[in-house]
């Protein structure tokens, strides 16, 4: 009874989405009060329903319904309960229907907290926000019905894949979701825009909160899957360039620039018309990662219930709203003409720069996954795009970028001198140089990639230092250092986070070190400065696995150091073995040791990682995630957003 | 993105094997480390989107074992990678060659780079064009007197 009321519920929010999508569009567009004031109470009620129906889908999944055909196939009743629910969005029918549901409660913050837009941007924008919801609730209703009954209810369910069965994988697709989908506001404001047919600083303002919460989001549900891969596949990879990897990433770099170019309207008013095309773009990738992952015309590791039908509706869908917005862009851009003015050695042109090397990286990121599929098409050449292309292909854009980065993050807007910017940074640049160096002629082997990897690091967050302190201006006075607008804390956190991040990464593809071997019970092998033992090994019972558990005993410089567990667990119902990979966190370096197979000889295959600076890597992403958090706590996003300029201000003041 | 949706080529973790094994090691660390170094430009065939070096597939396992053996003989790396591009083709390959239509996958980032560069210049050009200097713009002896001041500390 619960799963037929979230069904019609479901069918309800589509009812109200259109209405949401119709009747404010038509009203700004007749200047019909009545109408525009539709929006607001249609998108609550969208959001109110489709939370109704994902909390019958998730009460289902709960109970363990088996009469529901998504739970029979992807639940089980001996999983543990976290799993449970998060098995209510680990398949393709219950993903979308959080998707919506992430749509439309953002379409609801617009409404509830919007108050201080212009009663027709804001009409506008839900109209917007209402017709993706139409698309994306038809979409479900149409070819992917998660309330769908068995005719004959089994006795059990099939169990979701045991690698899904993880903390960090519960949460990984919700924040990605939040950030795919917060992207639709900024799409969302553009297209508005373009229908208005201006955009100006306090536009600007608006749509800058919803791209840095959903970059932070991305930025936070990247690295959430990218720490699973880590310790769950049991090898320790941390990214592979797979075709729903990139998917994820593309729309992170355009948010990234976006976030950026948006400050350049907000407060120079130029780039308004690059910035609305980022805005219809980095959504407009995001349509396409949901294209890639559900429609299965690109192989990916990450196979999914695929179904052409499926992803013949996606592609319309995104070549409706994309192309669309396009047209309109097309149309319109001209009547957005830029006013600031500034030379070649200005804040501006930084951010200019910014931009250009974001979205040529998330281009080459674009090409080398469709590659194989146009190779095809078009030339008759079956051939793959892996991880050596996307290492070598992107890597020199980010080298360039985290050069550039520390420099063009301080100097002046308008008009700045180049040297004076420089001389203020010279002792980050000193100190990272040296501290490069100092590595270079310790390690072993002298390659390059860990001592560029550490001086990029230490120079953006020496230079984001050096930048925070120049905030306080000519005096010094560290007491201010709290009283700092929060956008520049933001601005530190998130640059040295980047700088950790790319630091991390370089660390860790240079220094790694991996032993692999047939250990006896009792043996041992030594990684110097480590020594290890396998002390045991043993079968263990869990929940809804079996599992063969090893004891490995580590010692350092002779002293007893930790003691870890790697198992192979084997899950009977899903029928799927899985690594669980035993991992002794340091802050320098992580010991990474997986069991294998036995032997014939009785012994155990051992494989054992020294992995430095991996939790850099992910530190680093969370740093970030902090820094756009505290950026969207700026005060200027809470106070006089309302402050619209009526007047088209002649000239714009000089900072 | 999703790894939720991470089957991750089931069909090559699902085997209780996995990647490079005890047994298949070179004893010659040098030609180990060059077989690991191929291994990671050559895909495993009937993986999703694996290298032979990660996979647990048995036809990874098998090439992983041809590439040794052919180290083992004395081809180069270059030489190794074009016997098995020859049998299996150079969707074997994870980095692909540049030649022909590639090297529009290959050279459009960083064209598209160079013309973004230029574009830009025009713009920023243009921009700065139309810069008129304040009517309080300082003198050249002001601004010398002003660098002198800031760069005192």
């Amino acid at each position: 009874m619960i799963t037929e009321f979230g069904h019609f519920a479901l069918i309800l929010a589509f009812l109200v989405a259109c209405v949401q999508a119709v009747a404010p569009l038509v009203g700004a567009h007749t200047n019909r009060y009545g109408l525009m004031a539709l929006a607001a109470p249609a998108a609550t009620a969208q959001v109110t329903l489709l939370a109704a129906s994902f909390a019958a889908l998730t009460y289902a999944f709960v109970t363990s319904d088996f009469t529901v055909r998504l739970v029979v196939l992807n639940s089980h009743s001996l999983k543990p309960m976290l799993y449970k629910i998060s098995g209510v969005w680990g398949n393709h029918e219950g993903s979308m229907l959080l998707w919506v549901l992430i749509l439309a409660l953002f379409g609801a913050f617009a409404a509830w907290f919007g108050n201080n837009l212009p009663q027709k941007l804001k009409a506008r924008v839900l109209g917007v926000q209402g017709l993706l919801g139409v698309a994306f609730l038809a979409f479900i209703l149409f070819t992917s019905n998660p309330f769908l009954r068995m005719e004959i209810p089994p006795f059990d369910g099939q169990d979701l894949n045991p690698l899904l069965q993880d903390p960090g994988l519960a949460f990984h697709p919700p924040f990605l979701y939040l950030g795919y989908v917060g992207l639709s506001m900024s799409f969302s404001f553009a297209v508005a825009a373009l229908i208005e047919g201006r955009i100006d600083a306090a536009w600007a303002r608006w749509v800058r909160p919803w791209t840095l919460a959903a970059w932070m989001f991305l930025t936070i549900g990247i690295a959430l899957g990218s720490w699973w891969a880590y310790y769950e596949l049991g090898w320790g990879g941390f990214w592979f360039w797979d075709p729903v990897e990139n998917a994820s990433f593309m729309p992170w770099l355009f948010a990234a620039a976006l976030l950026h170019s948006a400050i350049v309207v907000e407060k120079r008013e130029s780039l308004k018309s690059w910035t609305i095309l980022l805005a219809i773009l980095a959504f407009g990738y995001s349509l396409l990662g949901t294209f890639i992952v559900r429609s299965g015309v690109i192989t990916s590791v990450h196979a999914f219930a695929n179904d052409p039908e499926r992803g013949v509706f996606i592609l319309a869908i995104f070549v409706l709203f994309v192309g669309g917005a396009l047209t309109l862009f097309a149309a319109r851009a001209t009547a957005m003409e830029a006013r600031g003015v500034f030379s070649f050695v200005s804040r501006e042109s930084a951010l200019v720069a910014n931009n250009i090397l974001l979205a040529v990286s998330s281009f080459v990121v674009f090409i080398g996954t469709i590659w194989p599929l146009i190779a095809e098409l078009f030339f008759n050449r079956k051939l793959s795009v892996g991880e050596p292309f996307f290492n070598a292909a992107f890597a020199p854009f980010m080298i360039v970028l985290g050069l550039l980065l520390p420099i063009g993050a301080m100097i002046p807007w308008k008009r700045g001198q180049i040297f004076l910017t420089i001389a203020k940074l010279k002792w980050a640049f000193v100190l990272a140089v040296a501290l490069a160096g100092l590595v270079w002629t310790m390690q072993t082997g002298k390659s390059l990639q860990g001592p560029i990897g550490l001086f990029l690091g230490a120079w953006s967050v020496f230079g984001a230092l050096v930048d925070l302190v120049s905030r306080l201006g000519r005096t010094r006075d560290f007491s201010r250092l709290l009283r700092l607008p929060r956008a520049d804390w933001g601005k530190f956190f998130a640059h040295s986070g980047l700088g950790i991040t790319m630091f991390g990464v370089a660390g860790l593809m240079a220094w790694d070190q991996e032993d692999i071997r047939v250990v006896p019970i009792g043996g041992s092998w030594d990684i110097a400065p480590y020594s290890f033992t396998l002390d045991a090994v043993e079968n263990v019972r869990g929940p809804n696995y079996l599992s063969t558990m090893a004891t490995v005993s580590i010692n350092k410089d002779g002293e007893p150091y930790a003691t870890v567990y790697p198992e192979k667990r084997n899950y009977p119902v899903a029928k799927m073995p899985t690594t669980e990979a035993a991992i002794d966190y340091h802050p320098m370096v992580d010991l990474y040791v997986v069991i294998g197979d036995k032997q014939d000889d009785g012994g155990w295959a051992v494989r054992t990682y020294i992995k430095p600076l991996a939790n850099w890597i992910w530190a680093g992403a969370i740093i970030m995630g902090i820094g756009g958090l505290i950026s969207l706590t700026d005060r200027r996003y809470r106070l006089a957003v309302g402050a619209r300029k009526n007047a088209v201000p002649q000239g714009t003041p000089a900072e | 993105m999703r790894f939720v949706f991470a089957v991750i080529g089931m069909i090559c973790l699902s085997s209780t094997l996995w990647a490079v094994q005890p047994d298949e090691i070179l004893a010659d660390p040098a030609l180990e480390a060059r077989a690991r170094e191929i291994s990671k430009d050559l895909r495993c065939l009937v993986c999703q989107n694996e290298s032979i070096d990660d996979s647990n597939a048995s036809l990874a396992r098998d090439l992983r074992l041809l590439v040794r053996e052919r180290l083992v003989e004395g081809d180069s790396n270059d030489e190794v990678k074009a016997f098995i591009v020859a049998r299996y083709g150079e969707f074997a390959l994870l980095k692909p060659t540049k030649t022909g239509a590639n090297a529009v996958l290959w050279w459009s980032g960083p064209f598209l780079a160079i013309i973004a560069v230029f574009t830009a210049g025009l713009y920023i050009l243009r921009r700065s064009k139309s810069f008129e200097p304040p009517v309080d713009a300082l003198s050249d002896a002001e601004k010398e007197r002003l660098n002198d001041i800031l760069s005192k500390d």
